[in-house]
């Protein structure tokens, strides 16, 4: 192993465990913004997972992450937590198999509209459910678990989505998506199973913001579908991802950092103009850097490298 | 003579009311060069689309050393051993030239992946001329050496049957010359290929045998100093003499 990759791993641990102490030293306020961050690189990056490599732009996030908050207003007191956990993640992979199968043929703009309907279809199925058939418009969620609790979740759950997102890329499933991404028509013609491919790493993606929903939901008391399938944050993740750079595993992570403090600043300030501050924010990143923070970073290192090389 | 690799009988598409390709039979043995000749639109790409699984025909059917392929989607059609190139070239743009390779080697019948797949794209870049732009991104490469770069990803599948749709196409006399030297090495690898080509030149010197088509039909066959002087195959290029 080469100097470099120790250097590599011996900051990530650092990292990890700085991480780790948050609760410890933050106060309330600080830890909440900390889920906040911790919740969205979980989003960005599983978005990232799928979208990045193949390029098809999914709106569907909230969907999955929803599903996952409902699970836990449903079953959490029912049943153990860890078992809770699983169902959510089982039912995102359900759900994301049958999304997946059904629509991953669809390509460019279709695969985006119609992600973005399946989100809302969602929300719409679950408000007739519970206005018919339950009766209740909104759940109440009391399940004895402290902010702390919460992070560390995510944080896990963060470390998990990171560790198979590397696998994934050193793996031929990662290369075929990466092919597929490139050019669909080449991947068929070189034996890859687009479709198959497609929806595995779709599914897994989808399963993960699941996760992230259902540990996310005791921090608000009181879900109702508006809440719990709010389509502002599919827009959200996408911009966080776009805005870090989605070609590098880690991009996410730039996006989200800047962007929810911002989100956060904006919420505060102008909760009346949030909406157009935020398509503001959107059109300029798409506009201004394209390849994200990480795209950015990588074109000036080579630029600098270009000239040293220029001068030697 | 051995047996053919490929047959293909009665094939046919329709694009609406066009007859793309119509009733068209042909044949490949084990270690031949086919040609497939004839003027623009007369279904050569349609032919190889099909034949691929790019396009599903009307009616017919293709056989690979008797196996079916008409009804099998392009992976399966890949696994089975057909490999291609693309007419207008399509090399992966967001990867270097080692990584377009291993695209080809990694998802065939006879996959391969990690270190074997290293040395196995190494040595199909020097095969194909571009071992020292292993790490180069595809998007900096010039236009004959992306259609290199095509051939390696191809040859890297090890298909039994190389279809080359107008490979030689488009390019200057010289990479000319170096094209068909590399096709014609292919050969001498035992190599079988259906190849679609405008190139006279490398067509008389290439092909075992030609296949014409003009508007959808096989109008000629035989070796290609035959078809090039089949009546019919004058006419389907240059129009009748009276018109």
């Amino acid at each position: 192993m080469s100097m470099r990759n120790l250097a590599v791993i011996g900051a990530l641990a650092a990292g990890f465990v700085l991480l780790v102490f948050v609760p410890s030293f933050a106060n309330g306020y600080q830890l909440s913004l900390a889920i906040n961050i911790m919740n969205y690189t979980v989003l960005a990056t599983a978005w990232t997972l799928f979208s990045g490599p193949t390029r098809y732009v999914s709106l569907a996030t909230v969907a999955f992450f929803g599903i996952g908050a409902y699970t836990v207003a449903v079953l959490g007191e029912e049943l153990a937590w860890p078992l809770v956990l699983l169902i959510a993640f089982a039912l995102g992979f359900a759900l994301s198999l049958i999304v997946g199968l059904s629509t991953l043929r669809l390509s460019g703009v279709y695969f985006v509209i119609f992600t973005f309907g399946l989100a809302e279809l969602v929300r719409q199925l679950v408000t007739w459910y519970e206005v018919n058939i339950t009766r209740t418009l909104g759940r109440y969620i009391f399940i004895d678990i402290t902010h702390a609790q919460i992070y560390w979740q995510l944080l896990a759950l963060a470390v998990i989505v990171f560790g198979s997102g590397w696998l994934i890329q050193r793996s031929k499933l990662g290369l075929a998506l990466r092919v597929i991404g490139d050019d669909e028509a080449v991947a068929r013609h070189v034996g890859i199973n687009t479709t198959t491919a497609k929806v595995v790493l779709f599914a897994f993606s989808a399963s993960f913001m699941t996760l992230a929903g259902a540990i996310m939901a005791p921090r608000w008391t009181y879900i109702d579908p508006a809440i719990a399938f709010n389509p502002v944050v599919s827009f959200q993740v996408l911009i966080m991802a776009l805005l870090g750079g989605v070609h590098r595993l880690y991009g996410p992570v730039f996006g989200v950092i800047p962007l929810a403090m911002l989100f956060e600043i904006l919420l505060a300030r102008f909760p009346n103009h949030f909406s157009i501050l935020v398509g503001i924010a959107f059109l300029l990143i798409v506009y201004a850097i394209p390849r994200g923070i990480v795209g950015l970073i990588e074109g000036a290192q080579l630029s600098l490298r270009r000239t040293k090389g220029a001068k030697a | 003579m051995s047996a053919a690799l490929l047959s293909v009988s009665g094939l046919t598409r329709r694009f609406g009311g066009l007859v793309a390709v119509d009733q068209v039979t042909l044949e490949v043995r084990s270690g031949e060069i086919v040609g497939l000749l004839g003027p623009n639109g007369s279904g050569k790409t349609t032919v190889l689309n099909l034949i691929s699984g790019a396009l599903r025909a009307d009616a017919g059917s293709i056989l690979l050393r008797g196996r079916a392929l008409e009804k099998l989607p392009a992976f399966r059609i890949a696994r089975e051993g057909v490999a291609r190139t693309f007419q207008l070239v399509r090399v992966l743009g967001s990867m270097t030239c080692k990584e377009n390779v291993i695209a080809g080697l990694a998802f065939g019948a006879k996959s391969r992946w990690g270190r074997e797949a290293d040395l196995a794209a190494h040595e199909l870049l020097v095969r194909v001329g571009l071992a020292a732009r292993a790490d180069v991104m595809t998007s900096e490469l010039t236009y004959i050496d992306q259609k290199r770069l095509e051939l390696a990803r191809a040859l890297a599948m090890q298909p039994e049957l190389l279809l080359l749709d107008e490979w030689l196409a488009g390019l200057n006399p010289t990479e000319l010359r170096e094209g068909i030297a590399l096709v014609r090495s292919l050969r001498a690898e035992g190599r079988t290929i259906l190849m679609v080509e405008h190139v006279m030149d490398a067509i008389r010197s290439l092909c075992d045998r030609c296949y014409v088509m003009n508007a959808g039909k096989k109008i000629a066959e035989g070796t290609p100093k035959q078809v090039l002087a089949d009546p019919e195959v004058i006419r389907a290029y240059l129009g009748d003499a009276d018109a």
